[in-house]
């Protein structure tokens, strides 16, 4: 491993951020870093989110050693802000997380319009470290902020209809800039089943590293649904809906033979295009090795049960 | 300076130098990236950027090589021919280092999984195809090589029109659901063949004006590279 020791003088009090970014731009424009897979590395290493006063450990916590703050804030997939990896960090800082509404609707007695304190207020808030696997066959170790989304759905009294939840991420084209082409469907819209959004594993989560969470990663709420892809944590949630049909999912409409609503983490199920047998755990460098994918992600035992009788193969 | 006249042996050899040197250039970025000098990095996942990079590389030499004859047809620079084996071989050398940083960093030469790969994932099978089909290309790329095989050589060496298209489809296929990219290099490509296509149409059309086939026009043009001389207008 690569211990670095800090500069005394940090590059931020030499070179002022926007030249920086400036530079990466330019490298960008001279073809000599291709799609942003090569770049000026970015200038992320420095949280600023508004720090959590007091926070609960969770027994579900991994003791696996968390990523970088940089790699966790400046590596993702947030297609709301661009394709590129590096576009969530680098088109989100002018997004402004509050004020916050959602909005809570479908099959329950207390339906009804929600700020950020309302839906976060009355909720004892923990640290999880998780595992997050990325259905392009990446991982990190990400240390959330949040509470169980059981506490929060207990609150809004589904009824017996709600078989499922739809979460749906804010549509801002203004705000949002890879909203103004047509990746996906926009908004985003995700589901999980009435137990899968219960399940104590389930995180409503606002921060990670012990601060709010920074834009890129979805602020100012998201999903963490840690035995499932990545791509079933929806990010900035404004809409919360319990149906009795199952909701169909942003990617699973945009590529039904490659991406499902469970999206549980299977080595055994491939992607169409790739393996899903091992994953990559960022953070390791150019010559580490990949390690053996767990099936789900390694919370079967909290939540295999959940899935008893149902082909993976086919749901996946 | 006219540009439509021989630069001569001098002129070639610093135009060669420097066209040598600008196509190292990607490959400096990267290793300086590896290893984080001067500030490059490959960011927080290094195995995938440099796989992204070397290939991206890989096939925008492809299509300059692609680009050198309807530039020369043109533009009349006669003497950019001589430029195209060396475009040619860095194309070759990008997409060796592609494969490379898949079969020995990424996957760490483990042959199961390769193979696997190989068979299982249709992005894989034509890349794999077009960089064998390369190989060839690669290895009768010298002089002597295409003195011994003659009028085969032009007909060998059309393999990289196949080879162009295997490449721009394997990176198609191989992104996720934004297409922009791998669409401006299919874009570029459908140009440089149709290009081809279209100057073979006229051809035929006017059979008066031109009269030779496409193997002796292309013999000539080799011909043309060995004496070192510009090859005749056509």
């Amino acid at each position: 491993m690569l211990i670095r020791k800090a500069p005394d003088i940090r590059p931020s009090e030499i070179t002022d951020e926007h030249c920086y970014m400036n530079r990466r731009e330019f490298l960008q424009l001279a073809g000599f870093t291709a799609a942003g897979t090569m770049a000026g590395s970015l200038a992320a290493a420095e949280p600023s989110g508004k720090p959590f006063p007091k926070l609960a450990k969770s027994p579900f916590s991994t003791d696996a050693p968390a990523n970088s703050y940089e790699d966790v804030t400046t590596y993702n997939n947030f297609y709301e802000f661009g394709t590129g990896k590096g576009d969530p960090y680098r088109y989100s800082q002018d997004f402004a997380p509050r004020p916050w509404k959602v909005t809570v609707s479908g099959e329950c007695d207390r339906p009804g319009e929600f700020g950020y304190e309302d839906i976060v207020g009355p909720h004892a808030l923990e640290e999880r470290i998780y595992r997050l696997r990325c259905v392009e066959a990446w991982s990190m170790v990400i240390p959330w902020v949040g509470f169980p989304l059981a506490d929060l759905i207990k609150r809004f009294e589904p009824n017996s209809r709600a078989k499922f939840v739809k979460f749906k991420t804010l549509y801002d084209p203004a705000q949002m800039p890879g909203q103004r082409r047509a990746v996906l469907d926009w908004p985003y819209v995700e589901g999980l089943t009435i137990a899968e959004a219960t399940h104590p594993l389930t995180l409503l989560t606002v921060g990670l590293y012990g601060r709010e969470l920074p834009n890129q990663n979805g602020a100012p709420l998201r999903l963490v649904v840690p035995w499932k892809y990545g791509f079933k944590s929806i990010k900035s949630v404004v809409s919360i809906e319990f149906t009795e049909q199952r909701p169909r999912n942003s990617w699973e409409l945009a590529a039904p033979s490659e991406y499902g609503f469970y999206a549980n983490v299977n080595p055994q199920v491939d992607h169409p295009r790739w393996s899903q047998a091992r994953e990559r755990r960022i953070g390791g460098g150019l010559f580490d090795a990949k390690q053996p994918t767990l099936m789900f992600n390694g919370y079967a035992e909290q939540v295999a049960k959940l899935y008893d009788g149902l082909d993976l193969r086919r749901n996946f | 300076m006219d540009l439509t006249q021989n630069p001569g042996v001098a002129g070639m050899r610093a135009i060669k130098t420097a066209l040598f040197v600008l196509c190292t250039l990607p490959f400096l970025g990267m290793v300086m990236a590896a290893f984080e000098i001067a500030g490059l990095s490959l960011g927080a996942n290094p195995v995938e950027a440099l796989i992204h990079e070397a290939g991206l590389w890989g096939l925008r030499l492809l299509l300059l090589t692609l680009a050198v004859t309807p530039l020369r047809r043109m533009s009349g620079w006669n003497w950019l021919i001589r430029l195209r084996r060396m475009l040619g071989l860095f194309a070759f050398f990008y997409v060796f280092v592609h494969f490379l940083s898949y079969a020995v960093i990424d996957q760490r030469l483990a042959l199961g999984p390769i193979v696997e790969d190989i068979i299982e994932r249709p992005f894989i099978t034509i890349g794999i195809t077009a960089f064998l089909l390369l190989l060839p290309l690669a290895m009768t790329s010298t002089n002597a090589m295409m003195r011994r095989l003659g009028c085969r050589w032009q007909q060998l060496h059309r393999l990289i029109y196949p080879i162009a298209i295997l490449g721009v489809w394997h990176f198609w296929w191989q992104v996720k659901e934004d297409i922009r990219e791998p669409l401006i290099y299919a874009a570029i490509l459908a140009f440089l063949l149709g290009f081809r296509l279209w100057t073979r149409q006229r051809r035929r059309v006017a059979p008066a004006v031109q009269v030779r086939s496409d193997s002796a026009a292309g013999l000539e043009r080799a011909m043309g590279e060995l004496r070192a001389s510009p090859a005749p207008r056509q």
